[in-house]
């Protein structure tokens, strides 16, 4: 439990690169509001350079806004923040300089060709023109989409466009990539893609990856995990420290004898209590606890289900919530709807 | 910060690219933006062709249709005097058009892709001002084609001067429109704006009928238009390369007064001009408030 912190408590978990480099983002007390709505309230935290990092929050939890701010589009209320060493309001230009931002809408210009629109973005970025080429072909390598450079964006699909944006995101080489829902409104083997995609960019390029999303099964890809609802980081851990912090894996038996197994479990001395149909054992670790567990029981077992907490498992733990709630089930035509909507 | 120096980065392969910045670097960027605007102008052929349409529309049915109402003085038509406001409507309206196209790059995202970027929103501006400018000038060549048909001679020397001036209109105009899309942040607008204030310009500006022996609250407002002084000019050496009779010439008048007093023409270039500066400096503040 004291693995989870709320929002503006410092912390220092293990995380490559912390300590010999400073952090590629960090905010102190950062506040926006928008007229009465608290849009993000005191948020800290920092990202190390090199890690990916992932704000996990239904819609509306101000996790665009936060990119806003980080990216030098919006100021913040209250609080400061720096981005590679610079800081967001009095350094923007240095910011916008070293970063890379992919927003939840798309931004491409899809009467020109994908590589029109890298070229675009390298001039805008003051790429000397004799890398241009050589970091046109490098991105769009990354992304796995170079017998497409020469087409029309208006012929992409709306996963490629996501990862062209991706790529143009990485052409001027950032030190910092944000990406704004960047597999939202997708199909589960796109958002695979892109997953792949990420990890490529931070190995091949070593950028720190900042990123947003309200797909719990996603967030894990990230090497921690900041929690935001209506705008408060209430848990901010590595995928598997948030996930013991909401309780044990369990292990479901179904006997032939419950009471015997029950008394038997209990005297070798598992923590057992009654199910609906069946008996639920607490456990370390799922996975090595089965056999001894059966073997204990003394009884016949007809069937076994182990349960690990889920993201889910957290969010509902901190928030008394589903994050599904906020728009049914994954949300995918409303942001279809927000992308599809953006093509000419 | 020596960013190599971390464990993150042992995997990597890029050095990072050392991003220019100054005079140069903003230069590349306003011939960028010109670039974009160009292709997008060939790639849309259905612009182009619209844009020839309705002008074309104004020469023949209101050149010849009013030729009869107006007849023909000094062995002048009305429709060559409507040519060059003609060719100047098809002008003004791709110069419109290109820079109102900042309303679609902002629905479409693209707006805000330029927006972020580390460079001076004057440079993209620029760039928007000689793109739109540069397409312009092209439709209005295009129109030269035209000139023939309605009896319009044209000399080598008259299309420069005919180009030149063109620009400067499109100028005017690219950077008016940059100043209004800056304001404008619903599409829906686009076609108000298009309806509200474009077409009362072209109307109000001489373009479609000599501006002499108007009513004195119309001849007034045409003298607020900007759009005026850039058609005056415009027909003026139109008209100087065709060999008129004095009749006509006088009937035919290509002079604006200011009570009376007939502008030079250069003043009238002065004029265009500080509108251009003025629409310029309101453009890049529009833009600066977007975001
Ligand atoms: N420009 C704005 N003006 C007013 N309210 C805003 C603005 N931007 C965001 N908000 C509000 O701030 C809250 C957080 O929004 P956002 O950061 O976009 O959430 P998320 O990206 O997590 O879905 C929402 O309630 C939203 O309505
Ligand atoms: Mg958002």
């Amino acid at each position: 439990m004291a693995a989870v912190v709320s929002s503006g408590v410092e912390r220092d978990p293990a995380v490559p690169g912390r300590g010999d480099t400073p952090p590629a983002v960090e905010v102190r007390g950062v506040t926006k509001s928008f007229g009465e709505l608290i849009a993000v309230n005191d948020i800290s935290f920092e990202v190390a350079q090199g890690e990916i990092f992932a704000f996990l929050g239904p819609n509306g939890a101000g996790k665009s806004t936060t990119i806003s701010i980080l990216c030098t589009l919006a100021r913040p209320t209250s609080g400061s923040a720096t981005v590679g060493g610079y800081d967001v309001v009095t350094e923007a230009r240095h910011v916008r300089r070293h970063i890379g931002l992919v927003f939840q809408e798309q931004t491409l210009d899809d009467q020109l060709t994908a590589e029109e629109n890298l070229r675009f973005h390298a001039v805008l970025y003051g790429v000397p023109s004799s890398q241009v080429d050589g970091r046109i072909s490098r991105v769009m390598e990354l992304v796995a989409l170079s017998d497409r450079r020469r087409d029309l964006v208006s012929t992409y699909s709306g996963g490629m466009a996501r990862r062209l944006e991706i790529a143009r995101g990485m052409l001027h080489t950032p030190r910092v990539l944000f990406l704004d829902e960047p597999t939202v409104g997708l199909d589960p083997q796109t958002r695979a893609l892109i997953w792949e995609d990420i990890h490529r960019l931070r190995h091949e390029e070593g950028v720190t990856i900042f990123l947003t999303t309200h797909y719990m099964d996603e967030a894990e890809n990230a090497a921690r995990i900041a929690i935001i609802d209506h705008g408060e980081i209430i848990a901010l851990d590595t995928p598997d420290a948030l996930k013991g912090s909401v309780g044990s894996d369990t292990i479901t038996l179904e006997t032939a004898d419950d009471d015997g197994a029950l008394t038997a479990l209990r005297v070798a001395g598992y923590r057992v209590r009654r199910a609906e149909n069946g008996l639920t054992v607490y456990v370390e670790d799922e996975e090595a606890a089965v056999g001894p567990l059966v073997a204990t029981a003394g009884v016949p077992v007809h069937t076994v289900r182990v349960h690990r907490p889920t993201l889910d498992d957290v969010f509902l733990h901190y928030t008394g919530r589903e994050i599904r709630d906020q728009h049914g089930e994954g949300g995918v035509p409303m942001f279809a709807r927000a992308h599809g909507a953006h093509r000419r | 910060m020596t960013v190599a120096a971390s464990p993150a980065r042992a995997g990597m392969v890029t050095t990072p690219v050392r991003q220019s910045s100054g005079a140069v670097a903003e230069l590349r960027v306003v011939g960028m933006v010109w670039e974009r605007e160009l292709i997008r102008y060939v790639r849309t052929r259905t612009r182009i062709l619209s844009g020839l349409i309705q002008p074309v529309l104004f020469l023949f049915v209101l050149g010849y249709g009013m030729s009869g109402l107006v007849g023909t003085v000094g062995g002048f038509n009305f429709h060559e005097f409507v040519y060059p406001g003609v060719v100047a409507m098809s002008v003004v309206m791709t110069a419109m058009f290109s820079a109102l196209s900042i309303v679609w790059d902002r629905e479409f995202g693209f707006l805000r892709e330029m927006l972020i970027a580390p460079v001076q929103r004057s440079t993209l501006v620029l760039g928007k001002m000689f793109g739109g400018a540069t397409v312009a000038a092209m439709q209005g060549t295009i129109m030269l084609v035209l000139a023939p048909l309605v009896g319009i001679e044209l000399t080598a020397l008259l299309v420069v001067q005919m180009i030149c001036l063109e620009l400067l209109m499109a100028v005017a105009m690219t950077t008016f429109g940059v100043f209004v899309a800056s304001r404008i942040s619903k599409m829906e607008s686009f076609q108000v704006v298009m309806q509200m204030l474009l077409l009362p310009m072209l109307f109000l500006s001489g373009a479609l009928f000599p501006l002499n022996g108007l009513p004195p609250w119309l001849a007034f407002i045409t003298r607020l238009n900007p759009l005026t002084y850039a058609i005056a000019p415009f027909r003026q050496v139109i008209f100087e390369a065709q060999h008129m009779s004095a009749v006509a010439k006088r009937h035919f008048s290509t002079t604006v007064t200011w009570f009376g007093w007939p502008l030079p023409t250069w003043l009238e270039l002065l004029i265009v001009l500080c509108f251009a500066a003025i629409f310029f400096v309101l453009a890049v503040r529009g833009l600066s408030k977007t975001e």
